[in-house]
């Protein structure tokens, strides 16, 4: 099985899906011949040309505009923000549009077509490169909310993302794009967008998280392992709609849950995570549930990984809960 | 081709002027009786609304011309991106009162659901996309499908309809700009009624016309006699036949008057100069295709009795039959979310059938529209 980076798995998904099916196109700022600013679509401009992989002027408002039209006309566009900190200027077309098409129209138009963007800090980028505002997204309802956190997710999501029949914010965690390798699955293949993965099983604490944070979280749980903690890590993999039954299942085993994520907060996933096993699984949670989190600050530049949530306090918050008595 | 500094006229105030060809008697007949259908149909929506059967409704009373001379000129594959106020559009193509009123009662009938204000038509079967409300964001949209037909390789045009108003929106500029960038197959048709809501044309731009704004986007702008069904239709027809021949995308600007208020939550003359109205109700569109109508020995009144009982008949028909129609199930609330209902919905959609089964229905505490 070839070994890739996360930016080789998505750019393999890329190849794939559009030898695949000729109506998937993809469009963006510096998307064609640069081939991302990350590298995201490199080589997709030389093989499928100008009509399929557009440079477009310089406008997140116009990109998924745009995209949504070409989406009711019948193709499968695919749109890329260059950073998720962009793409305000789209957020009307998004939750206003594309999301409630298929509602709005009692499912006779549809906007079956993805926006993917990097999210999330890691690269020095001041809080203009670098916030994860996934919560604002799985406010919306319509719209599925996707963030991978392994290579062989990233490609099976995405290619699950563009043949779905929904719209999708696919956000790409870009600490993880060159992260290291790890088994890709060659060809075609899908991840299910319902499913959350147990990224390894534990009896002692439930902890949850998605995207960037996942790989923090596993660095956390192998330290609370020497310490005896037994951790079970769950990777959300969607936050809308979000696997909650594979949660509530492990807190009814472990008993105890830690939600970590990488945004601010108030009002984060980590809010709907901790509400819902409150709700649904109280009478067998033994501990108060923990949150780890960014600040209810912009993000920083110098300091970055001072506001990013590190595995020290993800831990912190694995011993609190696993300690509470 | 007309420029922005000229106005498109065919058809004089006196009702004089030459038809564009292509068009017989036939035609002329159909679209007096599309712009007459449009008037009454309005007069009666108001009228529902202020009776308390419909809870809004929004007129097009002097579009008409605007309106119907440019549907003569679609194409039966174009696709229309439409506002809310250009429902003429959908009785001229034959879409039937039943399935209008069916939307503005919001009943099981209504292909959304129930899910929109009345005015947010959507009509698959004749390319005409869902509408919204925020204003503008269908001139990027139909920017992007007309993107689409050109990858695809379908002769077609894309119709993007707003009024002065949307031009002031993100989307116009970017669907312009785009647009103009890709050489797409878009035809941006601005309806300059004058006014949005209270705010008058000339607090939008401080452009000496919108169609001039094209120039900027590398398109032509054509400003065209909105009242003159003719010129809409003259003007429509060129756009169209460049946007077949790949010359790419034209603005036009049609420069008309909304003779009523914006929606039936508004009282024009809380803001309107009662001269601008009244030197705009002696151009009324009809009025002028009606007289060179009976110019050419076409109009009678007689025909005109005739068409009106016709039209007033159909409606009243159509009314009852909506009005009859119950509410929608309460499974809509749940459905068209996703292409398939996620856990996430079926458990909502669950807990709301058990309080109902446990507490009966849940009472209308009927919002209504104005606040």
């Amino acid at each position: 099985m070839p070994q890739m980076t996360m930016l080789e798995a998505l750019n393999d998904a890329y190849h794939i899906a559009m030898e695949k099916d000729a109506d998937v196109v993809t469009l963006g700022e510096d998307i064609g011949k640069k081939g991302g600013v990350f590298g995201t679509t490199a080589g997709l401009y030389d093989k499928f040309g100008d009509m399929r992989v557009m440079d477009t002027p310089l406008s997140e408002c116009g990109i998924i505009g745009t995209a949504v039209g070409m989406a009711l006309y019948g193709l499968k566009p695919v749109a890329e923000i260059q950073f998720l900190d962009f793409i305000y200027p789209g957020f009307d077309q998004i939750v206003s549009e594309m999301a409630k098409m298929r509602y709005r129209s009692g499912g006779e138009w549809t906007c079956p077509m993805v926006v993917r963007s990097p999210s999330g800090g890691g690269i020095r980028g001041g809080h203009y490169h670098s916030q994860s505002s996934e919560a604002y997204f799985a406010h919306t309802p319509g719209l599925r909310v996707v963030m991978p956190s392994t290579p062989g997710d990233a490609k099976g999501l995405l290619l699950a993302s563009i043949f779905c029949d929904d719209p999708v914010i696919f956000l790409e965690p870009k600490a993880l794009y060159r992260h290291g390798k790890a088994d890709v699955e060659e060809g075609y293949y899908e991840v299910s967008l319902d499913e959350a993965r147990i990224a390894r099983e534990g009896n002692d604490v439930t902890l949850v998280s998605w995207g960037a944070m996942v790989p923090t979280c596993e660095q956390a749980a192998d330290l609370a392992q020497e310490k005896g903690i037994g951790v079970e890590l769950i990777d959300l993999r969607s936050v809308l709609p979000w696997d909650a039954a594979t949660v509530i299942e492990s807190v009814k085993k472990t008993g105890r849950l830690v939600v970590a994520q990488e945004a601010p907060r108030t009002c984060g996933f980590a809010s709907e995570v901790s509400a819902t096993v409150a709700e649904k699984a109280v009478e067998y949670l033994e501990a108060p549930i923990g949150r780890v989190s960014g600040f209810d600050t912009p993000f920083p530049y110098t300091l970055e990984h001072v506001y990013k949530p590190d595995k020290k306090r993800v831990l912190n918050a694995v011993e609190y809960v696993a300690g509470w008595e | 081709m007309a420029q922005a500094t000229e106005l498109l006229t065919v058809i004089d105030p006196k009702g004089k002027g030459k038809a564009p060809a292509g068009l017989d008697t036939d035609d002329f007949k159909a679209m007096y009786r599309a712009m007459l259908f449009t008037r009454l149909f309005d007069q009666r929506g108001m009228n529902l609304q202020r009776q308390g059967r419909i809870g809004f409704f929004v007129p097009s009373t002097g579009q008409e011309a605007s309106q119907i001379g440019a549907a003569y000129a679609m194409g039966q594959e174009d696709v229309l991106f439409p506002s809310y106020r250009t429902h003429s559009i959908a009785l001229l193509k034959g879409i039937s009162l039943k399935r209008m009123y069916d939307q503005m009662w919001g009943n099981d009938g209504d292909a959304v659901k129930g899910r929109q204000m009345p005015n947010h038509f959507t009509f698959k079967d004749i390319n005409w996309v869902s509408i919204s409300s925020p204003i503008g964001t269908q001139i990027s949209q139909a920017a992007g499908a007309a993107r689409a037909a050109q990858i695809k390789g379908d002769k077609l045009a894309v119709w993007a309809w707003f009024g002065d108003g949307g031009t002031s929106s993100n989307d116009f500029h970017a669907g312009l700009n785009f647009a103009g960038v890709w050489k797409s197959p878009c035809i941006f048709m601005c309806e300059n009624n004058h006014w949005a809501i209270s705010v008058p044309q000339e607090m939008q731009t401080a452009s000496h016309s919108f169609a001039a704004k094209a120039v900027a986007y590398g398109m032509p702008g054509m400003r065209v006699d909105g009242n003159d069904v003719f010129a809409v239709y003259e003007a429509s027809r060129q756009a169209r036949e460049r946007a077949l021949n790949g010359d790419g995308p034209t603005l036009i600007e049609n420069l008309t008057f909304r003779m009523g208020p914006h929606s039936s939550s508004d009282d024009p003359k809380r803001y309107q100069p009662p001269e601008l109205f009244e030197s705009w109700q002696k151009k009324d569109p009809i009025e002028r295709f009606q007289q060179w109508l009976a110019a050419e020995g076409i109009w009678t009144e007689a025909w005109e009795d005739k068409l009106r009982t016709e039209i007033m008949g159909e409606i009243a028909e159509a009314v009852e039959a909506a009005e009859s129609t119950p509410q929608p199930e309460i499974e809509t609330i749940f459905t068209d979310v996703y292409a398939e209902m996620p856990t996430l919905l079926k458990d909502q959609l669950e807990g709301l059938k058990e309080q109902i089964r446990r507490d009966g229905d849940i009472e209308d505490t009927g919002g209504a529209f104005p606040l």
